[in-house]
C-alpha cells in the first residue's frame, strides 16, 4: 500500500492570526496535496443573533486587532440601511473615509515593514535569526523607525475617528459620532509630507523588489484567477464605497457594477470539511472555476484608474508591466499594497484640507428597514457584511464574508504550487522550504483568525508522519 | 424643627452633619466619597450592594445605612475595607456578563469606573456564572439586558418611590434573586421612558438601555473617561489635607 507522508507548518508565523498548512507527500516525496488550514472557529455569526443592532458594529469589529475598521465599517454601513439613513452626512461620510484610510494605511505599512520586508530584504532562504523585524531593525534602523511611525500615524487617526486606535465606537448606525477637531487636524498635517515621503520610499523599495526579481516572481505562486473588488462608479478605485466588478485573469468583465446589496445573486460559499474557512466562488462560473482573488492585486486589476496623482502613476506604472492584462503574480501584491499606502496618504492629505470634518452635523436616519448589507475594501480585500433585524431591533441573522475567506483558495493554491516547485523529491526538510510556502501565504497578507499573538511563543513547526500517524521527522524553531 | 448638630471622625477628619443624617450624606457633604452602587441620590438607601461599608467604631457597617452620630470614630480608606471592595465588585463581575468591551455603558457605567477607581485590573480569582438570561427587547423604545444586572435596586426604587408604579420588582431569593418586571415583558408593563426608572443615571450599568442610542457619546467625552467616579464629590472638598 502506497504510504502517505504529511508535513504540517504549524503555525504559520508572521501573519495574522493563526494557522496551519499541510503537505501530503507519496512514497517519493512527490506533492500530492497542500493545504491551508484556519485552525480556529469564531462563531460571531452565531453570538451576534439577538443583540440589537446598533452594538453590531461594536461587536463584530472584535473578530480582528489589525482590521477591526474595516468590520466597524462594513457593519456601520449595513445599519446605516436598517436605520434608514440612505446618504450620510458629508461629515459623516468624510470621517469614515478617513477613518478607512487610516487603517488600510497602517495595516499595509505593519505587514510590509513587520512581517514580509525581512524576506525581501534578506530572501527567503536567510537565517531565521536575522530574518525578522529585529533582523531590520539592527540593519537598516531607519527603514524600521519609518515603519514604526507610519503604522503609528495611520492608527493616531483612527483615533482620532473613533475615540480608540483599537476598537473605537466612531462609525454608529447613520453615521459617525463626532467630528475632527481643528487641533487633530492640524496635528496630522505637521506631519503629513513626512508620511508622504516615506510611503513614496516604501512604494519604491516594493516596486523595485518585484522588476529586479521578475524572473522569480513570474513564476513563485503565480497561477490565474478571476480578480473582484468594489468599483466607484467611474471605474476609480474606492475603498470605502462602490459597486461589484469582477474579471476573470484575460481582464474580461464577468459582471460590473453590480449593487452590492444583490451580492447573493452572483456570488456562493462552499464549506469544506477540513477547514473553518470557507470558499467563496462566482456564481455563473461555478464551484471549480469561480473562485476569485481580491486584495491590493485585484484592485490593482480591476479598477481603471486611480484619482490622486503619486498613486495614479505607479498604477499605470504597474498595470503596464503586464500590459494592461491582469497581474497573476502573488508576489506582486506587495507593490500593489504600496501603491495603496501611497493612495491612502494621498486621500489623508486631500481630506485634512476638507472643512467638512469640522462639521456638527452627524447624523441621519429614515424609514426603518428589516435588511442591511454593507460593503468595504479591507486591507486585505472585500469584506461583505450582511444582516437581518427584527421589530424589536434584535439581530436574527447574520453572514459575513471576511475578505481572507474570499482568498482562500488563491492561498491554497499558491501553497499547492509552492509544495509542488520547491518542496517535491526533497527527502529533507529545510527551514528555508518551509519559509518559501510561508511566503507565498504572507504575500496575501491574511488575517486567518483575528487573534492576538504570544511574542515569542511561535516556534515554526515541521513534522514529517507517514500513514499510520507515526512521527519519522521533526524540525522546529523558536523565534 | 431643627435637627441637632453632630461632629466626628472619617479617617481621622472631623465632620460635621445633623442627627438623622447617615453616614454617607455626612462624608458627601464634606466631600469624603465613600465608594457606592446601589445608594444614589433621591433614593431611599436600601444597604444592598455593602460597596460602602466602613467600620464604625470598629465594626463593618453600609455607610449609605448607617445613621450619623456625634463621637463616632469612622474608617473608610485602608487596605483591608479596599480589598472587600474590591472582592464585592469582582464578584459583581464574574456574576453577569460584564462585557466593557461591547457594551455601550462602557465609560459611564458606575461599575467598570468602580473597578478602575479601585485598582481592579485583571479577572478575580472566582468563577465566572456566565448567565444566560434572554434580552427583553419588547418595549419599542426601552431594552433590558439582565445579563448586565448588579441587583442594586434602583429601578425597583425609583418605579415605587418616584414614579409611584411598580414596574420593577425582585422575584427569588439568595443566588437566584434577580429584578422581574410586572407583566409577560417590559412592553406589558405601564413603563413610560419619562419614568424615573429607566431614566439614564439610575441604573448604574448597561442592563436598562434606551433604544437606538448606542455609541452616540464618542470616547473621551464620557462621564468617566477624563474624571474618575467619586470625583465629583471630592472635589466639593475644600482645604483637604489640611485637617
Amino acid at each position: 500500500m502506497a504510504r502517505t507522508k504529511v508535513i504540517e507548518i504549524e503555525p504559520l508565523t508572521r501573519v495574522e492570526g493563526h494557522g496551519k498548512v499541510s503537505i501530503h507527500l507519496d512514497d517519493n516525496n512527490n506533492v500530492k496535496d497542500a493545504r491551508l488550514h484556519i485552525v480556529e472557529f469564531r462563531g460571531f455569526e452565531r453570538f451576534i443573533k439577538g443583540r440589537p443592532f446598533w452594538e453590531v458594529p461594536v461587536i463584530v469589529q472584535r473578530l480582528c486587532g489589525i482590521c477591526p475598521v474595516s468590520h466597524q465599517l462594513a457593519a456601520a454601513k449595513a445599519m446605516d440601511i436598517i436605520v434608514g439613513a440612505k446618504k450620510l452626512t458629508p461629515t459623516a461620510e468624510k470621517m469614515r473615509r478617513l477613518m478607512n484610510y487610516g487603517q488600510i494605511f497602517q495595516s499595509h505599512v505593519l505587514h510590509f515593514f513587520h512581517l514580509c520586508s525581512p524576506d525581501l530584504l534578506f530572501g527567503f532562504d536567510a537565517d531565521p535569526k536575522v530574518r525578522n523585524i529585529f533582523g531590520i531593525i539592527k540593519k537598516m534602523p531607519d527603514l524600521a523607525v519609518q515603519g514604526v511611525m507610519m503604522r503609528k500615524y495611520g492608527q493616531e487617526i483612527i483615533k482620532a475617528t473613533s475615540g480608540k486606535k483599537i476598537h473605537g465606537t466612531g462609525a454608529v448606525p447613520g453615521g459617525i459620532n463626532k467630528n475632527l477637531s481643528i487641533k487633530e487636524r492640524d496635528g496630522f498635517l505637521k506631519d503629513i509630507a513626512k508620511m508622504k515621503e516615506w510611503s513614496l520610499g516604501a512604494l519604491a523599495l516594493a516596486r523595485n523588489y518585484t522588476l529586479e526579481h521578475m524572473e522569480m516572481i513570474q513564476d513563485f505562486a503565480a497561477f490565474n484567477s478571476n480578480h473582484l473588488s468594489l468599483v466607484r462608479e467611474d471605474g476609480a478605485l474606492d475603498l470605502y464605497h462602490g459597486n461589484l466588478r469582477a474579471i476573470d485573469a484575460e481582464g474580461n468583465a464577468i459582471f460590473n457594477q453590480v449593487d452590492y446589496r444583490n451580492y447573493n445573486d452572483y456570488i456562493m460559499e462552499e464549506v469544506r470539511s477540513w477547514s473553518y474557512n470557507k470558499f467563496p466562488f462566482i456564481k455563473s462560473r461555478g464551484q471549480n472555476d469561480g473562485w476569485y482573488r481580491v486584495g491590493p492585486l485585484s484592485r490593482m486589476n480591476t479598477v481603471d484608474f486611480i484619482d490622486v496623482p503619486e498613486s495614479r502613476k505607479a498604477h499605470e506604472e504597474f498595470k503596464a508591466l503586464t500590459n494592461g492584462k491582469p497581474n497573476n503574480m502573488s508576489l506582486a501584491y506587495h507593490w500593489a499594497r504600496m501603491i495603496e499606502v501611497v493612495y491612502c496618504i494621498e486621500k489623508i492629505e486631500q481630506l485634512l484640507h476638507d472643512p467638512d470634518l469640522q462639521g456638527d452635523d452627524l447624523l441621519v436616519k429614515g424609514d426603518r428597514a428589516e435588511e442591511g448589507i454593507g460593503l468595504v475594501e479591507a486591507p486585505r480585500g472585500t469584506l461583505f457584511h450582511h444582516y437581518r433585524v427584527n421589530e424589536q431591533d434584535q439581530v436574527t441573522y447574520c453572514n459575513l464574508i471576511v475578505s481572507s475567506t474570499n482568498n482562500n483558495e488563491a492561498m491554497n493554491r499558491a501553497v499547492t504550487k509552492v509544495a509542488h516547485d520547491h518542496i517535491s523529491g526533497n527527502p529533507t526538510i529545510t527551514e528555508g522550504m518551509l519559509n518559501h510556502v510561508e511566503v507565498a501565504v504572507r504575500a496575501y497578507d491574511p488575517c486567518l483568525s483575528c487573534a492576538t499573538h504570544a511574542l515569542g511563543q511561535m516556534p515554526l513547526t515541521g513534522e514529517l508522519y507517514d500513514a499510520e500517524g507515526t512521527l519519522l521527522e521533526r524540525k522546529s524553531r523558536t523565534i | 424643627m431643627k435637627r441637632r448638630a453632630i461632629e466626628f471622625k472619617i479617617d481621622g477628619i472631623t465632620v460635621k452633619g445633623s442627627a438623622g443624617q447617615t453616614v454617607m450624606d455626612v462624608a458627601d457633604q464634606a466631600g469624603i466619597y465613600i465608594p457606592r452602587l446601589c445608594d444614589v441620590e433621591g433614593l431611599e438607601p436600601q444597604g444592598s450592594c455593602r460597596v460602602c461599608t466602613v467600620k464604625v467604631d470598629g465594626r463593618p457597617a453600609a455607610a449609605c445605612t448607617q445613621p450619623a452620630a456625634h463621637g463616632i470614630d469612622v474608617i473608610n480608606n485602608t487596605p483591608e475595607i479596599l480589598s472587600y471592595r474590591r472582592d464585592l465588585i469582582k464578584m459583581l463581575f464574574q456574576e453577569g456578563n460584564h462585557l466593557c468591551s461591547i457594551c455601550e455603558a462602557s465609560g459611564r457605567c458606575e461599575l467598570q469606573a468602580m473597578a478602575y477607581r479601585l485598582g481592579i485590573m485583571e479577572p478575580a480569582k472566582y468563577p465566572y456564572l456566565q448567565p444566560v438570561r434572554p434580552i427583553d427587547a419588547s418595549h419599542p423604545d426601552i431594552l433590558l439586558d439582565k445579563n448586565r444586572c448588579i441587583r442594586c435596586g434602583r429601578c425597583i426604587r425609583a418605579s415605587q418611590q418616584i414614579d409611584r408604579k411598580n414596574v420593577f420588582g425582585y422575584i427569588g431569593r439568595g443566588i437566584n434573586k434577580r429584578v422581574g418586571v410586572d407583566g409577560r415583558n417590559l412592553a406589558d408593563t405601564d413603563v413610560d421612558v419619562n419614568d424615573s426608572a429607566v431614566a439614564p443615571g439610575t441604573c448604574p450599568v448597561g442592563c436598562i438601555i434606551m433604544k437606538r442610542i448606542g455609541f452616540h457619546e464618542p470616547i473621551g467625552q464620557r462621564k468617566y473617561d477624563n474624571a474618575p467616579i467619586g470625583s465629583e464629590i471630592e472635589k466639593t472638598r475644600s482645604g483637604r489635607g489640611k485637617e
